[in-house]
Protein backbone atom coordinates (compact mmCIF):
# COMPACT_ATOMS: atom_id res chain seq x y z
CA UNK A 1 0.00 0.00 0.00
CA UNK A 2 2.03 3.23 -1.01
CA UNK A 3 0.14 5.21 1.64
CA UNK A 4 2.38 3.46 4.21
CA UNK A 5 5.57 1.69 2.41
CA UNK A 6 6.19 4.72 0.50
CA UNK A 7 7.92 8.40 2.05
CA UNK A 8 5.33 10.45 0.06
CA UNK A 9 2.78 7.78 1.10
CA UNK A 10 3.37 8.75 4.64
CA UNK A 11 3.71 12.29 4.03
CA UNK A 12 0.16 12.13 3.10
CA UNK A 13 -1.15 10.34 6.03
CA UNK A 14 0.51 13.27 8.03
CA UNK A 15 -1.02 15.97 6.11
CA UNK A 16 -4.82 14.53 5.68
CA UNK A 17 -4.83 13.86 9.55
CA UNK A 18 -3.34 17.19 9.96
CA UNK A 19 -5.89 19.15 8.20
CA UNK A 20 -8.87 16.88 9.81
CA UNK A 21 -7.52 17.82 13.21
CA UNK A 22 -7.43 21.72 11.62
CA UNK A 23 -10.65 21.50 10.86
CA UNK A 24 -11.90 20.06 14.33
CA UNK A 25 -9.89 22.75 15.74
CA UNK A 26 -11.37 25.34 13.90
CA UNK A 27 -15.43 23.54 14.97
CA UNK A 28 -13.83 23.63 18.51
CA UNK A 29 -12.78 27.38 18.27
CA UNK A 30 -15.81 28.29 16.89
CA UNK A 31 -18.11 26.48 19.62
CA UNK A 32 -15.89 28.37 22.42
CA UNK A 33 -16.37 31.54 21.29
CA UNK A 34 -20.21 31.04 21.67
CA UNK A 35 -18.98 30.50 25.41
CA UNK A 36 -17.50 34.26 25.65
CA UNK A 37 -21.66 35.57 25.17
CA UNK A 38 -23.08 33.49 26.77
CA UNK A 39 -23.16 30.32 29.23
CA UNK A 40 -26.38 29.08 28.84
CA UNK A 41 -25.94 29.18 25.11
CA UNK A 42 -22.23 27.17 25.53
CA UNK A 43 -24.13 24.84 27.78
CA UNK A 44 -26.64 24.73 25.02
CA UNK A 45 -24.36 23.23 22.62
CA UNK A 46 -22.99 20.61 25.47
CA UNK A 47 -25.73 19.31 25.77
CA UNK A 48 -26.62 19.23 22.12
CA UNK A 49 -23.15 17.33 21.92
CA UNK A 50 -22.99 15.62 25.16
CA UNK A 51 -22.66 11.78 25.13
CA UNK A 52 -25.22 11.24 22.15
CA UNK A 53 -24.22 8.93 19.35
CA UNK A 54 -23.18 11.63 16.62
CA UNK A 55 -20.39 13.06 19.45
CA UNK A 56 -19.32 9.64 20.78
CA UNK A 57 -18.78 8.57 17.04
CA UNK A 58 -17.15 12.06 16.01
CA UNK A 59 -15.14 11.30 19.72
CA UNK A 60 -13.78 8.26 18.66
CA UNK A 61 -12.58 9.32 15.17
CA UNK A 62 -10.80 11.93 16.74
CA UNK A 63 -9.26 9.86 18.94
CA UNK A 64 -7.96 7.73 15.94
CA UNK A 65 -6.55 10.64 13.91
CA UNK A 66 -4.47 11.80 16.55
CA UNK A 67 -3.26 8.27 16.89
CA UNK A 68 -2.31 7.93 13.22
CA UNK A 69 -1.05 11.44 13.04
CA UNK A 70 1.18 10.76 16.12
CA UNK A 71 2.30 7.15 15.47
CA UNK A 72 3.55 8.06 12.09
CA UNK A 73 4.90 11.24 13.21
CA UNK A 74 6.78 9.08 15.51
CA UNK A 75 7.97 6.24 12.46
CA UNK A 76 8.91 9.52 10.04
CA UNK A 77 11.15 10.67 12.86
CA UNK A 78 12.77 7.31 13.86
CA UNK A 79 13.46 7.11 9.79
CA UNK A 80 14.42 10.06 9.30
CA UNK A 81 17.00 9.90 11.91
CA UNK A 82 18.54 6.61 11.05
CA UNK A 83 18.83 8.14 7.04
CA UNK A 84 20.46 11.14 8.74
CA UNK A 85 23.09 8.76 10.44
CA UNK A 86 24.89 8.75 13.26
CA UNK A 87 27.61 11.39 12.41
CA UNK A 88 26.69 15.00 13.95
CA UNK A 89 27.77 18.04 12.13
CA UNK A 90 31.25 19.81 14.59
CA UNK A 91 29.55 23.14 13.22
CA UNK A 92 26.55 23.90 12.15
CA UNK A 93 24.39 27.04 10.58
CA UNK A 94 20.53 27.50 10.54
CA UNK A 95 19.91 29.15 7.14
CA UNK A 96 17.48 32.27 7.70
CA UNK A 97 14.76 30.75 5.61
CA UNK A 98 13.97 27.85 7.81
CA UNK A 99 11.30 27.42 10.15
CA UNK A 100 12.12 26.71 13.66
CA UNK A 101 8.99 24.89 14.17
CA UNK A 102 9.60 23.18 10.93
CA UNK A 103 12.74 21.57 12.59
CA UNK A 104 10.58 21.16 15.97
CA UNK A 105 7.73 19.26 14.86
CA UNK A 106 7.72 16.40 16.70
CA UNK A 107 9.02 17.79 19.85
CA UNK A 108 5.75 20.24 19.58
CA UNK A 109 3.47 17.52 18.94
CA UNK A 110 4.82 15.54 22.41
CA UNK A 111 3.99 18.91 24.49
CA UNK A 112 0.16 19.00 22.14
CA UNK A 113 -0.09 15.15 23.04
CA UNK A 114 1.02 15.86 26.78
CA UNK A 115 -1.55 19.44 26.62
CA UNK A 116 -4.63 17.15 25.41
CA UNK A 117 -4.24 14.15 28.38
CA UNK A 118 -4.42 17.05 30.69
CA UNK A 119 -7.45 18.62 28.64
CA UNK A 120 -9.34 15.28 28.52
CA UNK A 121 -8.67 14.84 32.32
CA UNK A 122 -10.32 18.54 33.08
CA UNK A 123 -13.35 18.02 30.96
CA UNK A 124 -13.82 14.97 28.86
CA UNK A 125 -13.83 12.54 31.84
CA UNK A 126 -15.92 15.22 33.37
CA UNK A 127 -18.57 15.58 30.66
CA UNK A 128 -19.02 12.86 28.05
CA UNK A 129 -17.19 10.11 30.40
CA UNK A 130 -18.99 11.07 33.12
CA UNK A 131 -22.38 10.65 31.42
CA UNK A 132 -21.62 7.69 29.27
CA UNK A 133 -20.92 5.65 32.73
CA UNK A 134 -23.86 7.79 35.04
CA UNK A 135 -26.10 8.12 32.86
CA UNK A 136 -28.37 11.30 32.29
CA UNK A 137 -28.86 12.14 35.22
CA UNK A 138 -25.04 12.31 35.76
CA UNK A 139 -23.13 14.24 38.68
CA UNK A 140 -19.63 15.27 38.98
CA UNK A 141 -17.99 17.12 42.26
CA UNK A 142 -15.03 19.79 41.54
CA UNK A 143 -13.71 21.61 44.06
CA UNK A 144 -16.36 20.53 46.55
CA UNK A 145 -19.21 21.85 44.10
CA UNK A 146 -21.41 19.66 41.93
CA UNK A 147 -21.53 20.03 38.13
CA UNK A 148 -24.13 18.43 35.84
CA UNK A 149 -21.83 17.39 33.00
CA UNK A 150 -23.65 19.24 30.51
CA UNK A 151 -22.34 22.42 32.41
CA UNK A 152 -19.30 23.42 30.10
CA UNK A 153 -19.48 26.09 31.17
CA UNK A 154 -19.41 26.01 34.95
CA UNK A 155 -16.38 23.64 34.34
CA UNK A 156 -14.92 25.98 32.32
CA UNK A 157 -14.98 28.32 35.03
CA UNK A 158 -13.60 25.79 37.75
CA UNK A 159 -10.76 24.60 35.75
CA UNK A 160 -9.37 28.63 34.46
CA UNK A 161 -10.12 29.73 38.18
CA UNK A 162 -7.20 27.79 39.08
CA UNK A 163 -4.25 29.86 37.44
CA UNK A 164 -1.87 26.42 37.17
CA UNK A 165 -3.88 25.28 34.24
CA UNK A 166 -4.56 29.05 32.75
CA UNK A 167 -0.62 29.02 32.58
CA UNK A 168 -0.12 25.65 31.15
CA UNK A 169 -3.35 25.67 28.79
CA UNK A 170 -2.01 29.17 27.14
CA UNK A 171 1.47 27.29 27.09
CA UNK A 172 -0.02 24.42 24.95
CA UNK A 173 -1.88 26.61 22.75
CA UNK A 174 1.27 28.41 21.78
CA UNK A 175 2.81 25.03 21.03
CA UNK A 176 0.29 23.74 18.89
CA UNK A 177 0.20 27.62 17.36
CA UNK A 178 3.83 26.81 16.35
CA UNK A 179 3.16 23.57 15.32
CA UNK A 180 -0.01 24.47 12.66
CA UNK A 181 2.33 27.59 11.81
CA UNK A 182 4.13 25.03 9.69
CA UNK A 183 2.13 22.37 9.63
CA UNK A 184 -0.48 24.18 7.85
CA UNK A 185 1.34 25.04 4.37
CA UNK A 186 3.40 21.57 4.78
CA UNK A 187 0.21 19.68 4.77
CA UNK A 188 -0.76 21.52 1.39
CA UNK A 189 2.80 21.36 0.54
CA UNK A 190 3.02 17.25 0.94
CA UNK A 191 -0.05 17.62 -1.06
CA UNK A 192 1.22 18.95 -4.04
CA UNK A 193 -0.79 21.34 -3.97
CA UNK A 194 1.60 24.46 -3.95
CA UNK A 195 4.03 25.99 -6.74
CA UNK A 196 5.70 29.51 -6.53
CA UNK A 197 2.89 31.56 -6.55
CA UNK A 198 0.82 29.32 -3.87
CA UNK A 199 3.87 29.86 -1.47
CA UNK A 200 3.44 32.35 -0.21
CA UNK A 201 -0.04 32.51 -0.25
CA UNK A 202 -0.42 29.18 1.75
CA UNK A 203 2.26 30.75 4.11
CA UNK A 204 -0.04 33.79 4.64
CA UNK A 205 -3.10 32.38 4.58
CA UNK A 206 -1.56 29.53 7.09
CA UNK A 207 -0.10 32.14 9.63
CA UNK A 208 -3.47 34.66 9.75
CA UNK A 209 -5.99 31.64 9.92
CA UNK A 210 -3.55 29.94 12.70
CA UNK A 211 -3.08 32.77 14.54
CA UNK A 212 -6.34 33.81 14.64
CA UNK A 213 -7.50 30.53 15.82
CA UNK A 214 -5.31 29.97 18.66
CA UNK A 215 -6.50 33.43 19.67
CA UNK A 216 -9.73 32.33 20.07
CA UNK A 217 -8.51 29.73 22.95
CA UNK A 218 -6.55 31.83 24.44
CA UNK A 219 -9.24 34.79 25.11
CA UNK A 220 -11.39 31.95 26.23
CA UNK A 221 -9.58 30.93 28.48
CA UNK A 222 -8.34 34.08 29.83
CA UNK A 223 -11.96 35.37 29.76
CA UNK A 224 -12.66 32.38 32.42
CA UNK A 225 -9.74 32.87 34.51
CA UNK A 226 -10.22 36.47 34.96
CA UNK A 227 -14.39 36.91 34.65
CA UNK A 228 -15.17 32.91 35.03
CA UNK A 229 -17.07 32.87 38.31
CA UNK A 230 -19.25 36.07 37.01
CA UNK A 231 -20.29 34.29 33.36
CA UNK A 232 -21.23 30.70 35.30
CA UNK A 233 -23.28 32.50 37.59
CA UNK A 234 -21.42 31.90 40.96
CA UNK A 235 -20.44 35.42 41.14
CA UNK A 236 -16.97 37.30 40.76
CA UNK A 237 -13.92 36.07 41.93
CA UNK A 238 -11.95 39.63 42.69
CA UNK A 239 -14.77 40.81 45.18
CA UNK B 1 43.90 44.96 -4.19
CA UNK B 2 44.44 41.10 -3.41
CA UNK B 3 45.64 40.73 0.01
CA UNK B 4 47.14 37.74 1.88
CA UNK B 5 44.83 35.96 5.29
CA UNK B 6 46.29 33.62 7.67
CA UNK B 7 43.89 31.08 9.03
CA UNK B 8 43.52 27.69 11.09
CA UNK B 9 42.32 24.84 8.72
CA UNK B 10 40.13 22.05 10.42
CA UNK B 11 39.76 19.37 8.22
CA UNK B 12 38.17 16.00 8.50
CA UNK B 13 40.16 13.03 8.35
CA UNK B 14 38.61 9.36 8.00
CA UNK B 15 39.56 6.38 6.62
CA UNK B 16 36.90 4.63 5.47
CA UNK B 17 33.27 3.99 6.21
CA UNK B 18 34.07 2.47 9.16
CA UNK B 19 36.65 4.25 10.75
CA UNK B 20 35.68 7.13 13.61
CA UNK B 21 37.21 10.00 11.84
CA UNK B 22 38.78 12.89 13.19
CA UNK B 23 39.44 16.46 12.71
CA UNK B 24 43.36 17.42 11.85
CA UNK B 25 44.37 21.29 12.44
CA UNK B 26 47.26 23.60 10.44
CA UNK B 27 48.00 26.83 10.45
CA UNK B 28 47.59 28.37 7.16
CA UNK B 29 49.94 31.74 6.38
CA UNK B 30 49.58 33.93 4.10
CA UNK B 31 47.10 32.68 1.29
CA UNK B 32 45.83 35.00 -1.31
CA UNK B 33 42.66 36.37 -1.07
CA UNK B 34 42.13 35.78 -4.83
CA UNK B 35 42.77 32.04 -4.12
CA UNK B 36 39.95 29.90 -4.83
CA UNK B 37 38.88 27.64 -1.56
CA UNK B 38 40.31 24.23 -4.06
CA UNK B 39 43.46 25.65 -4.51
CA UNK B 40 44.04 26.44 -1.27
CA UNK B 41 43.18 22.65 -0.34
CA UNK B 42 45.62 21.98 -3.10
CA UNK B 43 48.27 24.53 -1.60
CA UNK B 44 47.58 22.29 1.90
CA UNK B 45 48.22 19.49 -0.03
CA UNK B 46 51.52 20.80 -1.25
CA UNK B 47 52.90 21.18 2.08
CA UNK B 48 51.88 18.17 3.52
CA UNK B 49 53.09 16.57 0.39
CA UNK B 50 56.66 17.73 0.81
CA UNK B 51 56.57 17.17 4.76
CA UNK B 52 55.82 13.47 3.63
CA UNK B 53 52.38 13.31 4.97
CA UNK B 54 49.06 11.80 3.58
CA UNK B 55 47.31 14.42 1.81
CA UNK B 56 43.99 15.57 2.23
CA UNK B 57 41.08 13.93 -0.26
CA UNK B 58 38.24 15.80 -1.51
CA UNK B 59 36.17 15.70 -4.29
CA UNK B 60 36.07 17.89 -7.54
CA UNK B 61 36.77 17.63 -11.30
CA UNK B 62 35.44 20.77 -13.31
CA UNK B 63 36.19 23.51 -10.42
CA UNK B 64 33.71 25.53 -12.76
CA UNK B 65 30.25 24.82 -10.79
CA UNK B 66 28.88 22.69 -13.67
CA UNK B 67 29.71 18.80 -12.62
CA UNK B 68 28.52 18.73 -9.07
CA UNK B 69 31.43 17.06 -7.93
CA UNK B 70 33.20 19.21 -5.38
CA UNK B 71 31.57 18.46 -2.07
CA UNK B 72 32.64 20.19 0.82
CA UNK B 73 30.68 21.21 4.13
CA UNK B 74 32.38 24.91 5.01
CA UNK B 75 31.76 26.64 8.71
CA UNK B 76 28.12 24.75 8.82
CA UNK B 77 27.13 25.42 5.56
CA UNK B 78 26.98 22.40 2.27
CA UNK B 79 29.39 24.61 -0.23
CA UNK B 80 30.51 27.43 2.20
CA UNK B 81 28.56 30.71 2.73
CA UNK B 82 28.55 32.43 -0.64
CA UNK B 83 25.73 34.32 -2.53
CA UNK B 84 23.62 31.09 -3.37
CA UNK B 85 24.54 30.15 -7.02
CA UNK B 86 28.16 28.90 -6.53
CA UNK B 87 29.41 25.47 -5.13
CA UNK B 88 32.87 24.58 -3.53
CA UNK B 89 34.55 25.57 -6.42
CA UNK B 90 33.27 28.58 -6.78
CA UNK B 91 33.79 29.67 -3.60
CA UNK B 92 37.04 32.21 -2.78
CA UNK B 93 39.41 32.82 0.34
CA UNK B 94 38.08 36.95 0.17
CA UNK B 95 35.08 35.22 1.80
CA UNK B 96 36.80 34.44 5.40
CA UNK B 97 39.11 36.82 7.18
CA UNK B 98 42.62 37.20 8.88
CA UNK B 99 42.41 34.87 11.71
CA UNK B 100 39.38 32.56 10.99
CA UNK B 101 38.75 29.10 12.11
CA UNK B 102 37.46 26.98 8.99
CA UNK B 103 36.09 24.26 9.72
CA UNK B 104 36.00 21.72 6.71
CA UNK B 105 33.77 18.52 6.82
CA UNK B 106 32.35 16.00 4.20
CA UNK B 107 28.68 15.53 4.01
CA UNK B 108 27.22 13.66 6.98
CA UNK B 109 24.12 11.32 5.89
CA UNK B 110 23.59 7.74 6.02
CA UNK B 111 22.92 6.96 2.43
CA UNK B 112 26.49 8.68 1.27
CA UNK B 113 29.02 6.55 3.28
CA UNK B 114 32.90 8.25 3.79
CA UNK B 115 35.07 6.55 0.75
CA UNK B 116 37.82 8.40 2.76
CA UNK B 117 38.17 12.05 4.25
CA UNK B 118 35.92 14.26 2.78
CA UNK B 119 35.22 12.15 -0.57
CA UNK B 120 31.65 10.76 0.15
CA UNK B 121 29.91 7.67 -2.16
CA UNK B 122 27.25 9.79 -3.83
CA UNK B 123 26.42 6.72 -6.40
CA UNK B 124 23.13 6.66 -5.01
CA UNK B 125 22.12 9.65 -7.00
CA UNK B 126 23.18 7.65 -10.02
CA UNK B 127 20.69 4.93 -8.87
CA UNK B 128 17.73 6.57 -8.60
CA UNK B 129 18.29 8.66 -11.82
CA UNK B 130 18.66 5.31 -13.30
CA UNK B 131 15.53 4.16 -12.36
CA UNK B 132 13.93 6.45 -14.36
CA UNK B 133 15.68 10.13 -15.04
CA UNK B 134 15.32 9.63 -18.70
CA UNK B 135 12.70 9.22 -21.40
CA UNK B 136 12.82 6.00 -23.63
CA UNK B 137 10.48 7.00 -25.78
CA UNK B 138 10.68 7.66 -29.71
CA UNK B 139 11.19 11.36 -30.44
CA UNK B 140 12.34 10.54 -34.21
CA UNK B 141 14.75 12.33 -35.98
CA UNK B 142 15.37 16.31 -35.00
CA UNK B 143 12.36 17.72 -36.37
CA UNK B 144 11.23 21.29 -36.87
CA UNK B 145 11.43 23.78 -33.97
CA UNK B 146 7.76 24.38 -34.43
CA UNK B 147 6.56 21.01 -34.29
CA UNK B 148 6.35 20.60 -30.66
CA UNK B 149 5.07 24.07 -29.57
CA UNK B 150 6.05 24.68 -25.37
CA UNK B 151 5.25 27.48 -23.75
CA UNK B 152 8.29 30.18 -22.53
CA UNK B 153 7.28 29.44 -18.32
CA UNK B 154 7.13 25.99 -19.46
CA UNK B 155 10.53 25.63 -20.79
CA UNK B 156 12.36 28.01 -18.56
CA UNK B 157 11.38 26.31 -15.52
CA UNK B 158 12.83 23.20 -16.78
CA UNK B 159 15.92 24.29 -17.98
CA UNK B 160 15.72 25.37 -14.35
CA UNK B 161 15.24 21.66 -12.86
CA UNK B 162 17.67 20.21 -15.28
CA UNK B 163 20.29 23.17 -13.92
CA UNK B 164 20.43 20.54 -10.98
CA UNK B 165 24.18 19.05 -10.82
CA UNK B 166 23.86 16.20 -8.55
CA UNK B 167 25.67 17.25 -5.70
CA UNK B 168 23.93 16.14 -2.99
CA UNK B 169 24.33 19.60 -0.92
CA UNK B 170 20.41 19.46 -0.21
CA UNK B 171 20.80 16.25 1.73
CA UNK B 172 23.63 17.28 3.30
CA UNK B 173 22.19 20.15 4.66
CA UNK B 174 18.68 18.11 5.80
CA UNK B 175 18.04 16.71 9.07
CA UNK B 176 16.02 14.02 7.49
CA UNK B 177 18.30 13.30 5.01
CA UNK B 178 15.84 13.64 2.47
CA UNK B 179 16.81 13.38 -1.47
CA UNK B 180 13.23 15.45 -2.30
CA UNK B 181 15.27 18.17 -4.01
CA UNK B 182 17.13 16.45 -5.97
CA UNK B 183 14.39 13.80 -6.95
CA UNK B 184 11.89 16.61 -7.85
CA UNK B 185 14.70 18.43 -10.28
CA UNK B 186 15.13 15.29 -11.58
CA UNK B 187 11.54 14.74 -12.01
CA UNK B 188 10.54 18.23 -13.20
CA UNK B 189 12.92 18.45 -15.86
CA UNK B 190 11.06 16.03 -17.86
CA UNK B 191 7.77 15.92 -16.27
CA UNK B 192 7.69 20.08 -17.83
CA UNK B 193 7.82 18.81 -21.03
CA UNK B 194 6.02 16.92 -23.88
CA UNK B 195 8.43 14.10 -24.69
CA UNK B 196 8.60 13.82 -20.57
CA UNK B 197 4.85 13.29 -20.11
CA UNK B 198 4.05 9.39 -21.55
CA UNK B 199 6.39 7.84 -18.71
CA UNK B 200 5.86 10.47 -16.08
CA UNK B 201 3.90 8.60 -13.75
CA UNK B 202 6.57 5.23 -14.16
CA UNK B 203 8.98 7.78 -13.55
CA UNK B 204 7.82 9.04 -10.30
CA UNK B 205 7.11 6.24 -8.93
CA UNK B 206 10.49 4.32 -10.06
CA UNK B 207 12.96 7.07 -8.99
CA UNK B 208 10.74 7.50 -5.44
CA UNK B 209 10.60 3.83 -4.87
CA UNK B 210 14.22 3.73 -5.23
CA UNK B 211 15.32 6.86 -3.48
CA UNK B 212 12.90 5.38 -0.45
CA UNK B 213 15.08 2.12 -1.11
CA UNK B 214 18.27 3.38 -0.90
CA UNK B 215 17.66 5.02 2.79
CA UNK B 216 17.22 8.61 2.14
CA UNK B 217 14.63 10.29 4.60
CA UNK B 218 10.85 11.55 4.64
CA UNK B 219 10.83 14.91 3.76
CA UNK B 220 9.10 17.34 6.39
CA UNK B 221 9.49 20.53 4.03
CA UNK B 222 12.12 22.03 6.38
CA UNK B 223 13.05 23.95 2.93
CA UNK B 224 16.99 24.06 4.41
CA UNK B 225 18.04 22.05 1.09
CA UNK B 226 16.81 25.22 -0.98
CA UNK B 227 18.89 27.28 1.42
CA UNK B 228 22.05 25.66 0.10
CA UNK B 229 21.19 24.64 -3.44
CA UNK B 230 23.99 25.78 -5.05
CA UNK B 231 21.46 25.85 -8.39
CA UNK B 232 18.72 27.36 -6.39
CA UNK B 233 16.29 24.65 -6.77
CA UNK B 234 13.26 25.58 -4.89
CA UNK B 235 10.79 23.31 -2.90
CA UNK B 236 8.39 23.77 -5.34
CA UNK B 237 9.86 21.49 -7.43
CA UNK B 238 9.02 18.83 -4.27
CA UNK B 239 5.28 20.26 -4.27
CA UNK B 240 5.88 18.88 -8.10
CA UNK B 241 6.90 15.59 -7.67
CA UNK B 242 4.23 15.05 -4.80
CA UNK B 243 1.62 15.57 -7.48
CA UNK B 244 2.97 13.55 -10.10
CA UNK B 245 3.38 10.58 -7.27
CA UNK B 246 0.01 11.02 -6.03
CA UNK B 247 -2.03 11.00 -9.41
CA UNK B 248 -0.03 8.28 -10.61
CA UNK B 249 -0.82 6.26 -7.56
CA UNK B 250 -4.18 7.25 -7.86
CA UNK B 251 -4.86 6.04 -11.06
CA UNK B 252 -2.88 2.83 -10.04
C1 LIG C 1 -0.23 13.89 18.63
C2 LIG C 1 0.73 14.82 18.72
C3 LIG C 1 1.35 15.33 17.47
C4 LIG C 1 2.57 15.03 17.01
C5 LIG C 1 3.59 14.16 17.70
C6 LIG C 1 2.74 15.68 15.75
C7 LIG C 1 3.88 15.61 14.99
C8 LIG C 1 3.97 15.98 13.69
C9 LIG C 1 5.09 15.74 12.84
C10 LIG C 1 6.38 15.03 13.22
C11 LIG C 1 4.78 16.22 11.62
C12 LIG C 1 5.66 16.08 10.40
C13 LIG C 1 6.45 17.27 10.13
C14 LIG C 1 5.99 17.97 8.88
O1 LIG C 1 5.33 17.38 8.04
O2 LIG C 1 6.32 19.11 8.77
C15 LIG C 1 3.48 16.81 11.72
C16 LIG C 1 2.84 17.43 10.71
C17 LIG C 1 1.64 18.01 10.85
N1 LIG C 1 0.86 18.07 11.99
FE1 LIG C 1 1.23 17.23 13.72
N2 LIG C 1 1.63 16.38 15.46
C18 LIG C 1 0.74 16.19 16.51
C19 LIG C 1 -0.49 16.74 16.66
C20 LIG C 1 -1.06 17.50 15.72
C21 LIG C 1 -2.32 18.13 15.88
C22 LIG C 1 -3.20 18.07 17.14
C23 LIG C 1 -2.55 18.79 14.71
C24 LIG C 1 -3.72 19.63 14.30
C25 LIG C 1 -4.44 20.32 15.05
C26 LIG C 1 -1.44 18.55 13.83
C27 LIG C 1 -1.33 19.04 12.56
C28 LIG C 1 -0.27 18.76 11.69
C29 LIG C 1 -0.22 19.16 10.31
C30 LIG C 1 -1.27 19.95 9.57
C31 LIG C 1 0.99 18.68 9.79
C32 LIG C 1 1.51 18.85 8.37
C33 LIG C 1 1.43 17.62 7.56
C34 LIG C 1 2.43 17.61 6.44
O3 LIG C 1 3.37 18.37 6.42
O4 LIG C 1 2.29 16.80 5.56
N3 LIG C 1 -0.54 17.79 14.47
N4 LIG C 1 3.00 16.65 12.99
S1 LIG D 1 19.02 20.06 -5.92
FE1 LIG D 1 20.69 21.56 -5.69
S2 LIG D 1 21.77 20.89 -3.82
FE2 LIG D 1 20.52 19.14 -4.50
S3 LIG D 1 21.83 17.91 -5.83
FE3 LIG D 1 20.75 19.33 -7.20
S4 LIG D 1 22.14 21.10 -7.36
FE4 LIG D 1 22.86 19.92 -5.58
S1 LIG E 1 34.17 20.75 -9.20
FE1 LIG E 1 32.58 20.66 -10.72
S2 LIG E 1 31.00 21.74 -9.69
FE2 LIG E 1 32.66 22.04 -8.32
Amino acid sequence: MWLTNSSIGRKVIMSVTGIVLILFLTFHACMNLVALFSAEAYNAVCGALGANWYAVLATAVLAALVAVHFIYAIILTLQNRKARGNNRYAVTSKPEKVEWASQNMFVLGVIVVLGLLLHLYNFWYNMMFAELVQGHAAEVTLGGKIYEPTDGAGIMAYTFSQPVFTVIYIVWFVAIWFHLTHGFWSAFQTLGLNNKIWFNRWKKIGSVYVTVLMLIFVVVALYYCFCGGCVAGSGCYSL
Amino acid sequence: MAKNISFTLKYWKQNGPKDAGHFEERHMENIPDDTSFLEMLDILNELLIEEGKEPFVFDHDCREGICGMCSLYINGTPHGKTERGATTCQLYMRRFNDGDVITVEPWRSAAFPVIKDCMVDRSAFDKIQAAGGYISVRTGAPQDANNILIPKDDADEAMDCATCIGCGACVAACKNGSAMLFVSSKVSQLALLPQGRPEAARRAKAMVAKMDELGFGNCTNTRACEAVCPKNETVSNIARLNREFIKAKMHD
